[in-house]
């Protein structure tokens, strides 16, 4: 049970999820379009490229390491059997991302966010509840266009968090932030897709170790 | 190195009284049944009866006869029931041994709903992908009214019900509004089926009062009947056509039966309104009530039958005079207090 779980972590790159997208495939997507120049966040400007008629371009080589890392590192939490919780506040793709969780066998929550969902948690769900153990924001700010209520609250239950950041949004409280558009379809489907995949495949090798060590 | 947290034992101690009513696992329902059905046999045996054929009502009175109780309540005393009916339903834990709760939104906190919600919104795209490609291949899409007046959309209460969810007003009308969206698009043929789990039908109510047709009697004379009331006074009258304007109540004369002008007149009022006064003939029987309750059922009752004889323009104008309405007016209660049902007891100052 040991080596099942020590395995995984001594490589790199264990779940190979470099191979699941592409630079090309981003720019397809269109996922390096960010919103105008008076909408930018101040913390975001590390992650800009530049900025062309008004309109803020996201440098997709930063994007491509922190998507690599954000998606190696839900590979990882789904390999050890971990629950993920899929949060997206915009009503165009909300119905996707419920989609989208319920296929890989994951959690999502598209609608109002109750005060104390995490930190009251003990009277909200029932005694005894599993919290997640990952959370994963499709889009990061709610329908006011200010930071979700999860980001914080998740930061104060220790529960790490992965999320598409755009230009207007703010990165801090995000353990593997990955800097993209999050308004587009094309956009919102690519991360879908790809979430999607990485928690496939993780659970497939987590079965496949199983069997292989209760042979040995 | 591990830093000491500091915390209080307010922290550290669980608070019992807002962790809320206790869950119950499918596991421990299971068990209860099992416990409870051996627990059934072993009553049989006791009270002497056959275990395969000891019905509910059996173990009541068996408990009854056991445990003899003197509480008032019912709820109180000793009971022994199917473990359904005991915890209520809703109140099984909602995850499995590892902690992964079983439905995909559980997190949300309303769970059914939002279930209900994300099945409707995929029932709409559909609907819509499929008008697209209608609309591509060439055919209009059809503008149909499905909606019949007779079908109404679950209220609230019913929806908690049918989820074991709260649900506020808010939530309620938004599920309304999409359902009704997924109504006024067209090729709605394959949703139906899932529509009419969240509609009823309301039986259509009659507005028309049906007219009776006029029978004939063995001379060929046409007659009808009506009934009518009017505080304790019921009375049935036959009215028949080429007649003298003889009436007859209760097989006497009508001036021997009602002495006084008033409830004579009271009688004629239905022929004075229609001209027909010494067209019809008139037998009635009365019973109950006083002088002039009697003349007031007769009155109504005579009017009804009239209706047979009569246009319905003419029939418009003896509910207009209001011929036809029942007079609701009852004696009122006296009520303790006072003298009768208004009057109030002489008030003295000193």
């Amino acid at each position: 049970d040991d080596r099942l779980l020590a395995e995984p972590l001594g490589h790199p790159d264990f779940f190979n999820v470099q191979e699941l997208f592409s630079l090309k495939d981003l720019f397809d997507a269109r996922v390096h379009l960010g919103h105008k120049k008076g909408c930018r966040h101040r913390f975001m400007e590390p992650y800009i490229f530049g900025c062309r008629l008004g309109q803020d371009i996201i440098d997709l080589d930063q994007t491509m390491q922190h998507l690599q890392l954000a998606l190696n590192f839900t590979a990882h939490v789904a390999y050890r059997k971990g629950i993920i919780l899929f949060v997206s506040r915009n009503r165009q793709f909300g119905h996707l991302v419920e989609s989208t969780a319920r296929e890989c066998g994951e959690y999502a929550h598209t609608r109002y966010w109750q005060g104390g969902l995490l930190t009251n948690a003990h009277i909200q769900l029932g005694p005894g509840v599993r919290l997640p153990d990952l959370l994963v924001f499709i889009n990061s700010l709610n329908n006011v266009f200010e930071p979700h209520v999860a980001i914080r609250d998740a930061a104060k239950m220790n529960i790490p968090t992965v999320g598409v950041v755009d230009t207007n949004c703010n990165p801090c409280l995000i353990t593997y932030p990955v800097p993209g558009n999050d308004d587009s379809p094309t956009a919102v489907e690519l991360y879908c897709k790809l979430f999607k995949m990485t928690i496939i495949r993780a659970k497939d090798k987590r079965k496949q170790k199983e069997v292989f060590y209760e042979l040995q | 190195t591990l830093r000491v947290i500091y915390t209080t034992t307010v922290v550290q101690r669980k608070n019992v009284a807002a962790s809320g009513p206790e869950k119950y696992t499918e596991a421990f329902i299971k068990k209860q049944i099992e416990e409870f059905n051996l627990g059934k046999r072993h009553l049989a045996n006791m009270m002497g009866e056959d275990p395969e054929t000891f019905t509910q009502e059996d173990i009541d009175k068996a408990i009854a006869y056991l445990f003899p109780s003197g509480l008032f309540d019912e709820r109180a005393r000793p009971m022994m029931k199917h473990p359904t009916e005991i915890f209520p339903e809703k109140r099984k834990i909602q995850w499995g041994e590892d902690g992964r709760p079983f439905h995909f939104l559980f997190y949300t906190g309303k769970q059914s709903y939002y279930s209900l919600m994300h099945e409707t919104y995929g029932m709409l795209l559909n609907a819509q992908k499929y008008q697209d490609q209608m609309t591509a291949q060439g055919f209009p899409p059809e503008k149909e009214k499905k909606n019949l007046p007779g079908s109404r959309w679950l209220t609230k209460v019913e929806l908690e019900e049918m989820l074991l969810e709260k649900l506020s007003d808010h939530d309620y009308s938004r599920f309304i509004q999409l359902l009704q969206k997924l109504v006024t698009l067209p090729y709605g043929n394959v949703e139906e089926k899932y529509m009419q789990k969240f509609s009823k039908e309301i039986a259509t109510q009659l507005q028309k009062v049906v007219i009776e047709p006029l029978k004939y009697d063995e001379q060929g004379v046409a007659f009808s009947t009506g009934e009518g009331q009017r505080k304790t006074a019921r009375a049935t009258a036959v009215v028949y056509d080429n007649g003298s304007g003889k009436i007859t109540v209760n097989g006497v004369d009508v001036l021997h039966y009602f002495p006084v002008l008033q409830d004579r007149e009271q009688l004629l009022f239905p022929f004075q309104f229609l001209d027909r006064i010494g067209k019809h003939d008139m037998i009635c029987t009365v019973s109950g009530g006083g002088r002039s309750s009697q003349a007031g059922a007769i009155r109504l009752a005579s009017a009804k039958a009239l209706r047979s004889f009569v246009t319905e323009k003419e029939v418009e104008f003896m509910r207009q005079a209001g011929l036809l309405t029942t007079d609701p007016r009852l004696k009122e209660r006296k009520k303790p207090g006072q003298e009768g049902a208004r009057r109030k007891f002489t008030w003295k100052k000193r």
